[in-house]
């Protein structure tokens, strides 16, 4: 039997505007198709106007192992929120 | 639903004091609701029994549209032959999305093909049976459709992300399925006296195996324990089919056709449907390999894979050839 054809990723932005957005992964020989598969698997009711796939093989993820490390320094850091300034009721537009 | 008598491997649950520390944390996230990702620790027990369930229900999406494609070439309009494709394009979508949930629990994608197709995985009983006439296409939009919504409503929120968000995305969908069969139904009812009898014999021949789908009674069920702790059950299989019957009958009623079932009754006490028991050896038996169809849509699904098979290596012939001529330029 051949080889199993590699895995992409596929992101739909849904309309104009908005960003992309990840919907799934599908298996497919190349590009092409993959843009191909897409479309019939991902956007058979109008979900989107532009369709990207990117190799699974080719994404770099944070490990699950690495929250702390990676996220815990936005934790401490409360001041950057607007609500941690309370403001008097009189004062307006801020 | 798609998924019937999930093996778990695990005959008792354990006790807090039974599970290992990364277990018991584990545990505690899918208590809080926090979603298990793909590259989250889980136990062994856990992946397997997912990779069962999710391969299963994918099995299921891809069966299914085997009794449906019978139909096709002699749907009754060109309107109702658009829109059955438009169906059954949709259950190939439910598939390789559910498929895609199962890849990220670390099987591949033909390792999954191969067992459906070697007979080792299962897919539901229900696509076991024959579609013997047009009034079949509404009866399995309304009543096997119907069904598998109310299985996978529940599972949006089951505890394994990937899987959820499948589910969320079919849901989306079947509800056009269930209308559509309804649809078929209405007409065919509103019709002359055969093709409303037509559509009284499709009800009749399909509505057991639509109770069936959602699995053995709680009482048989033996691995539901530690799916629902899990979170990958979340109701059990006989409140599941309660609903089912509490939302048809009176569907039935407006079709102003006949009950499939002597027994059904109001029970105004419960609050519920009284209903007849299930033939549960017919279950059992086609589950095991012996209903009407399981050898034929076994055979047609191998011999589509196989017959495709030359398609597949052109595709990737070309695609090697296109990165070829890359390199080269």
């Amino acid at each position: 039997m051949s080889k199993e054809w590699p895995l992409w990723e596929v992101f739909i932005r849904s309309q104009h505007g908005l960003a992309h957005k990840h919907v799934g992964s599908l298996h497919a020989p190349d590009a092409e198709m993959a843009i191909n598969h897409a479309r019939d698997v991902y956007t058979r009711r109008n979900e989107g106007v532009s369709i990207w796939v990117a190799r699974a093989g080719d994404i770099f993820a944070s490990s699950p192992g690495d929250k702390e490390a990676l996220f815990e320094p936005s934790n401490s850091k409360v001041y950057r929120h607007p609500t941690f300034f309370p403001m008097p009721d009189e004062v307006k537009n801020l | 639903m798609y998924a019937q008598l999930v093996e778990t491997g695990l005959s008792k649950l354990k006790t807090a004091e039974e599970l290992s520390d990364a277990e018991r944390a584990f545990q505690e996230r899918i208590d809080a609701g926090i979603r298990i990702e793909a590259k989250d620790w889980m136990p062994d027990a856990y992946r397997k029994t997912l990779i069962r369930q999710i391969s299963q229900h994918a099995h299921s999406e891809i069966v299914g549209q085997l009794p449906e494609g019978n139909w096709v070439t002699r749907a009754p309009t060109l309107k109702r032959k658009a829109i059955l494709l438009a169906k059954i394009q949709d259950e190939a979508g439910h598939g390789l999305y559910l498929y895609s949930a199962a890849e990220t629990l670390g099987v591949s994608r033909d390792e999954l093909l191969a067992d459906l197709h070697s007979g080792k995985a299962k897919y539901s009983s229900i696509f076991n049976y024959p579609t013997l006439s047009w009034a079949d296409m509404g009866a399995i939009g309304w009543l096997v459709d119907g069904s598998a919504i109310i299985n996978q409503i529940p599972l949006c929120r089951c505890s394994y992300g990937p899987y959820s968000r499948a589910m969320i995305r079919v849901c989306k969908e079947e509800s056009f399925h269930a209308r559509q069969g309804y649809d078929i139904m209405m007409t065919l009812c509103r019709g002359t006296a055969e093709q409303k009898a037509m559509a009284q014999d499709a009800l009749n021949r399909y509505w057991w195996p639509a109770l069936m789908m959602f699995g053995p009674s709680d009482a048989a069920s033996v691995n539901s324990a530690q799916s629902a702790q899990w979170r990958i059950k979340l109701f059990s299989n006989d409140e599941l089919r309660q609903r089912m019957v509490d939302q048809t009958v009176p569907q039935i009623e407006y079709l102003g056709l006949e009950l499939p079932d002597p027994a059904i009754k109001w029970n105004g006490e419960r609050g519920h449907y009284d209903f007849g028991e299930i033939n549960w050896d017919e279950f059992y038996q086609v589950l095991k390999g012996n209903g009407p169809c399981n050898r034929e849509r076994l055979r047609t699904r191998v011999k589509a894979y196989d017959d495709g098979a030359w398609f597949r290596d052109a595709l990737l012939a070309h695609a090697d050839k296109q990165q070829e001529n890359k390199k080269s330029a």
